[in-house]
């Protein structure tokens, strides 16, 4: 609170990022311990998570005042226009001290109160046991057993206390492996194909410099491979580019040997590591926030950023490691550097395409709770969630939420969820708002008593379901076969809705995902009705013989509701979901903000540069836009 | 028939291949007039393969040792192969297809044969767009006239009879503007924005030429626009091509109104491709989307270096410059670039699909492609004569139409639920634009039609279409009528390749058809849940 210096500026301007004209909407921003907000003169609300923004810009003073540029991790920009100095520089200080927190116990999520009592909590945190997840998988068996050696977190610190190794692997084996890897980051599972009897396992890379070998780790190796009736050999995949590899030997580490350990296939798949993919995102971003892009422009840029590019590496890594498994039955083990970015992206897109429990709702979180909360992606570095060293932030958690939009693209049958879901889990690694994503590894988190002290998003996630849902998804034809993607270069688009999610313009101003959604509930929901109705006229007639005078006035007292649904209908652009109103955004506002009301709304033409003659002359936009997406503020 | 001589092999053993996604065919393989037939065994299930010879884009044949391989490049974008048994068969074969795949003329074209059980000949062909379009327009304005100055294609040979032109010019007037402009093409209304009361219009370019010419007929016919407009209604002229190409086109005769001559209206630029180099870049747009193996950085620079879809950014900003004047209670606007026929009605048609819910109907669709391309003379069989894969060296080919499509397509794509036509119309006018058995994109203009008895001779391909075993296919269950203008999103971000046509045929189709079966299947049971309770409430009464 000490950092707020003023909390309330007035006559201040909100600029479109993306509108040549220089209309604006003019309103008060409140500065609060955790948003900034922003109410124009329509009583439109904005919020801002002090969380979510990544850069706060004073630019030059102009005749009308002193511009302030918000950077959001959520890719939200906004401008604003303050008009004395003196307030933007307080804002602005204040914002920089808010943004950036030293210490965990700052974040919000430590101060964050849903509203719920200590056994609603508990629950919530116990909503997905990864005990349960791994039983599912048919563990343990005959060859993979749960291994105690890490349950104070002694050999490793960066893994979960409970680990899946190969019965015949002992305990010094296990840990002479890990005094070979990385950070003590074994081979261990992370999923297991009970049709095939094959393993996906995970691991850091092994110190082997030029030279050095250790037995246990080739042991262990050969315990994986063992543990695999079905095929002898194993795949080892290295998710660097080769080159990467070769330098990290100068420095003692690097990759396995194939004339050491027996059975292993090598094989290198050419991510790139966590700083090439920030510069390229970071590219990106720089060439679709600049104003009158020209198409050309346009995929020049999205070219040489490469994102695309990196998002096909990541993808095929994932499709060699599902067909290994599916075609050859054989096991394999991913490891990057430190196994815990590029290892985890390869891990969850693999298990993905192979089992579809991981494309429902549910499962996706167990995914996302296995794969990368638990073997320790470092989701406070990668996200700067605290003041720290800018080199570790890095956007692989989003690329992978990339490569799952592409697959839902492709195969808008075989997810239970839809982009919404994407973009809130998103929304949410950053906010800081839930316990979940907070610290780097489980020990840490641990030792911050997080499930005392905060709330786990799942729960929040798993109540608001219906908007999540998928109308398309079909679940029965999604028994067995894992997704065999098609990379081809034209199957990857750039994901607008992700990082343009707050550019209201640029968006389709119909969605369909919204109409079928609204459909399937009416029809659920007169389904029931005729099924009330039924029910009603079944009993009338029972009454009939007693009292047949009823009948009437008692179905016209059901009826009523069938023409309400009716008009609901005719107006379907206008009038959403219930549960889309209960659920609010950061964005905030209002639930009228759905209804996009014309009056108060005046689109023009101008924004998307049709003319330069057009600036007087602007235009009630179509009724109906329905753009939802943005983070619940929950209940808060 | 006169075709035999162009058959040099009555019939060869063959093996088709479809693509990947498709398993082969092996049979008989059998060139007639029109197809090229594929007739697999007895036992067979599927009993014959058919091809349009006229959809034969290009062909290629290689012989190796005594079997040979045709590959077809059809006009739809499809690639066939032919494994055909026999080098002289090949050759033959090759020849035939060839030759009878590029034939001139009009008359001995397939619709003028093609004779479907379901359909009765005259169908569909009573529609008369200007007719029908002014008796919308005279609803609402007295200010406009059908003139039948043009009764015999006098004054303009690409216009059809019946044009709509302002009350208070005659036909004389008409008939000396018509000669200040190129291939007489004359200013005439387009579209009608009742609730503004101002016009849309186009023409061709006024043959001012290096001594800067005037034609007080001309200016008069534009004065009388403003004049029946809103009063105080202001003019634009929107020229497709740049200041630089307007000026050039005085030294051969051309020009672009001065702005001393016409009062009131005000001359805008907004260049537009057209011609070779549009073709151009359809061209290497279809090449790059044949490349499966490339990288993702050579697809992204040969997306970019094709600039299809800057051409399409450049289309759609132009038509809502161009009918955003209209909307908002503006100025009237004339639309044209040289010869009227390309991009002016890319343009205008453009404008009033985003300006006018009717025109986004079904029935409007067809009307609006019938009134402002095929009677507004944009000339098919010049810009269609060969798609994307013609080694031939383009003249007058062009993707004009295409490009129109490409842009309602983004349209529908923006405004998902205000199109009562979905995606499968659109492909279905590329196909038949391209090559058809029914006679509506025969020809270049309504007189040419009118000498070739097209309308006597040939099904219509609204009455094709319109049969109601199509409607699934072309419709979109997601329609609600909008009255709105849709103004769409220009931004590159918002633009997107059109996977659905430049990868019609190299793109696996299962996943995105088995979801639009799905969204039929939302909708319908939808519509049967919601037909249910009135049912249930009429049983009240018998109990």
């Amino acid at each position: 609170m000490e950092h707020i210096r003023t909390t309330k500026v007035e006559q201040v301007r909100l600029l479109d990022r993306f509108s040549t004209s220089n209309k604006s909407l003019t309103g008060t921003l409140y500065l609060t311990a955790t948003h900034l907000l922003f109410i124009d003169s329509h009583q439109k609300e904005t919020w801002i998570l002090h969380h979510h923004i990544a850069a706060v810009e004073k630019l030059a003073l102009t005749t009308s005042g002193c511009p302030l540029v918000i950077q959001c991790k959520n890719f939200r920009i906004v401008h604003f226009v303050v008009p004395r100095e003196r307030d933007c520089h307080d804002v602005y200080n204040s914002l920089l001290q808010l943004s950036k927190q030293a210490k965990y116990e700052d974040l919000y999520a430590f101060s964050y109160n849903p509203k719920q009592n200590e056994s609603e909590r508990l629950r919530g945190w116990q909503l997905i046991d990864l005990a349960e997840e791994y039983k599912r998988m048919g563990l343990p068996n005959s060859n993979w057993q749960l291994s105690d050696t890490n349950r104070d977190y002694k050999i490793c610190e960066t893994y979960p206390r409970e680990l899946y190794v190969p019965r015949i692997a002992s305990k010094p084996i296990i840990v002479g492996s890990s005094k070979f890897r990385s950070k003590g980051r074994f081979p261990v599972l992370s999923y297991y194909h009970q049709a095939k009897e094959a393993a996906i396992c995970r691991c850091s890379q092994p110190l082997s410099g030029f030279s050095a070998r250790c037995l246990e780790d080739e042991h262990l190796l050969q315990a994986i491979s063992k543990a695999n009736p079905v095929n002898r050999y194993m795949y080892v995949m290295d998710t660097r580019p080769r080159l990467n590899a070769m330098a990290n030997r100068a420095a003692g580490k690097g990759y396995e040997n194939e004339d050491n350990y027996s059975n292993i296939r090598f094989q290198f798949v050419g991510i790139e590591n966590i700083h090439v993919m920030r510069s390229s995102l970071q590219k990106l971003l720089e060439v679709n926030g600049t104003k009158g892009l020209s198409v050309n422009d346009f995929y020049s840029g999205l070219e040489s950023s490469g994102w695309l590019r990196h998002v096909k590496a990541v993808m095929d890594a994932a499709i060699f490691l599902a067909r290994a498994i599916v075609v050859e039955s054989a096991s394999v083990l991913v490891h990057c550097s430190d196994g815990w970015d590029r290892t985890s992206q390869v891990c969850s897109l693999g298990s993905l395409l192979l089992d579809p429990y991981y494309r429902t709702v549910r499962g996706f979180l167990v995914l996302i709770e296995k794969d990368w909360i638990s073997f320790g992606h470092k989701f406070s570095e990668r996200c700067g969630h605290l003041d720290g060293d800018p080199k570790e932030v890095s956007p692989v958690f989003t690329q992978f939420l990339e490569c799952v939009w592409h697959l839902t693209e492709q195969f808008p049958q075989a997810f239970e969820f839809n982009e919404a879901f994407l973009l809130q889990i998103h929304e949410h690694i950053h906010s800081c708002q839930f316990g979940n994503f907070i610290g780097n590894c489980q020990k840490e988190r641990e030792e911050l008593k997080l499930k005392e002290k905060t709330y786990s998003l799942w729960p929040f996630l798993l109540d608001n379901q219906r908007q999540y849902l998928n109308p398309l998804y079909s679940p029965r034809a999604q028994t067995g076969a894992a997704l065999e993607p098609n990379t081809v270069s034209f199957n990857f688009k750039f994901w607008r809705n992700m990082y343009h999610q707050f550019d209201r313009t640029l968006h389709p101003r119909q969605s369909v995902l919204n109409i079928i959604m609204n459909m399937n509930e009416q029809s659920r929901q007169l389904e029931k009705d005729l099924q009330d109705l039924e029910c009603q006229i079944n009993k009338q007639r029972e009454n009939k013989q007693t009292d047949g005078v009823l009948t009437k006035e008692l179905l016209n007292s059901v009826r009523p509701e069938s023409p309400t649904l009716k008009t609901s209908l005719c107006f379907k652009e206008q009038t959403l979901m219930p549960v889309n109103d209960a659920l609010r955004t950061i964005e905030g506002s209002s639930p009228a903000d759905n209804r996009y009301s014309p009056a108060d709304n005046r689109y023009s033409p101008a924004d998307n540069r049709y003319s330069e003659y057009a600036e007087e002359l602007s235009k009630p936009e179509p009724a109906m836009v329905s753009l939802e997406y943005g983070v619940a503020r929950m209940t808060c | 028939m006169e075709f035999s001589e162009l058959i040099r092999t009555g019939q060869a053993q063959a093996e088709l291949l479809r693509g990947p996604e498709v398993p082969p065919l092996r049979g008989t393989l059998c060139v007639t007039g029109h197809h090229l037939l594929l007739s697999p065994g007895a036992q067979a299930t599927p009993d014959l393969w058919l091809l349009l010879l006229r959809s034969v884009d290009s062909i290629e044949k290689r012989v190796a040792g005594d079997s040979g391989t045709i590959t077809l490049r059809c006009k739809d974008l499809r690639v066939l192969q032919l494994d055909i048994e026999g080098v002289e068969a090949t050759m033959d074969i090759a020849r035939s297809i060839e030759a009878l795949s590029s034939l001139e003329s009009v008359i001995t074209s397939f619709p003028f044969f093609y004779r479907p059980k379901s359909l009765r000949l005259g169908d569909a062909w009573h529609c008369h767009p200007p007719e029908s379009y002014y008796k919308r327009v005279a609803r609402e304005t007295n200010a406009w006239r059908l003139s039948e100055a043009n009764e015999d294609f006098n004054l303009c040979p690409s216009y059809p009879r019946a044009v709509i032109v302002p009350r208070a010019v005659n036909d004389d007037v008409l008939a000396r503007s018509a000669r200040f402009r190129q291939g007489g093409r004359f200013p005439v209304l387009s579209y009608y924005h009742a609730p503004s009361g101002t016009a849309l219009l186009r023409s061709s370019q006024p043959l001012t030429g290096p001594q800067k010419r005037r034609c007080a007929e001309d200016e008069e016919l534009l004065r009388a626009v403003l004049a029946g407009a809103r009063p105080g209604a202001r003019g634009f002229i929107v020229d497709t091509r740049s200041v630089q190409a307007a000026k050039q086109a005085r030294m051969t005769g051309g020009g672009t109104e001065s702005k001393a001559a016409y009062l009131g209206w005000k001359r805008l630029h907004r260049p537009l491709e057209r011609g070779r180099p549009l073709q151009e870049s359809f061209v290497r747009l279809v090449e790059a989307c044949g490349d499966l193996e490339q990288s993702m950085d050579r697809w992204l620079s040969r997306l970019e270096g094709c600039r299809w879809l800057s051409h399409v950014k450049e289309t759609l900003s132009t038509a809502c410059l161009a009918q955003m004047q209209p909307s908002n209670g503006g100025a009237c606007i004339l639309v044209h670039g040289t010869e009227g026929t390309d991009s002016t009605l890319l343009v205008t048609s453009l404008a009033q699909i985003i300006l006018d819910p009717l025109s986004r109907t079904m029935a409007g669709f067809q009307e609006l492609i019938e009134r402002e391309w095929i009677q507004a003379g944009h000339p098919f069989q010049l810009r269609c004569a060969h798609s994307a894969f013609s080694h031939t060296r383009p003249k007058h080919e062009a993707p004009t139409f295409l490009l129109f499509l490409d842009c309602v397509w983004q349209l529908s794509r923006q405004f998902p639920l205000s199109l009562e036509f979905g995606e499968g119309m659109l492909l279905a006018l590329f196909d038949h634009a391209y090559a058809s058995p029914f006679g509506t994109f025969l020809c270049n203009s309504e007189k040419e039609r009118c000498l070739c008895e097209v309308r006597t001779r040939t099904h219509s391909l609204w009455s094709g279409l319109n049969q109601p075993k199509e409607q699934r296919k072309l419709r979109n269950p997601l329609y609600v009528p909008n009255p709105s203008a849709i103004w769409p999103s220009v931004e590159p971000q918002s633009l997107r390749l059109w996977q659905g046509l430049f990868l019609r045929w190299t793109r696996p189709p299962e996943p995105s058809e088995v979801a639009w079966e799905k969204v039929w299947q939302i909708v319908t049971d939808q519509e049967k849940a919601e037909g249910s309770p009135p049912t249930v409430s009429a049983s009240e009464s018998q109990p």
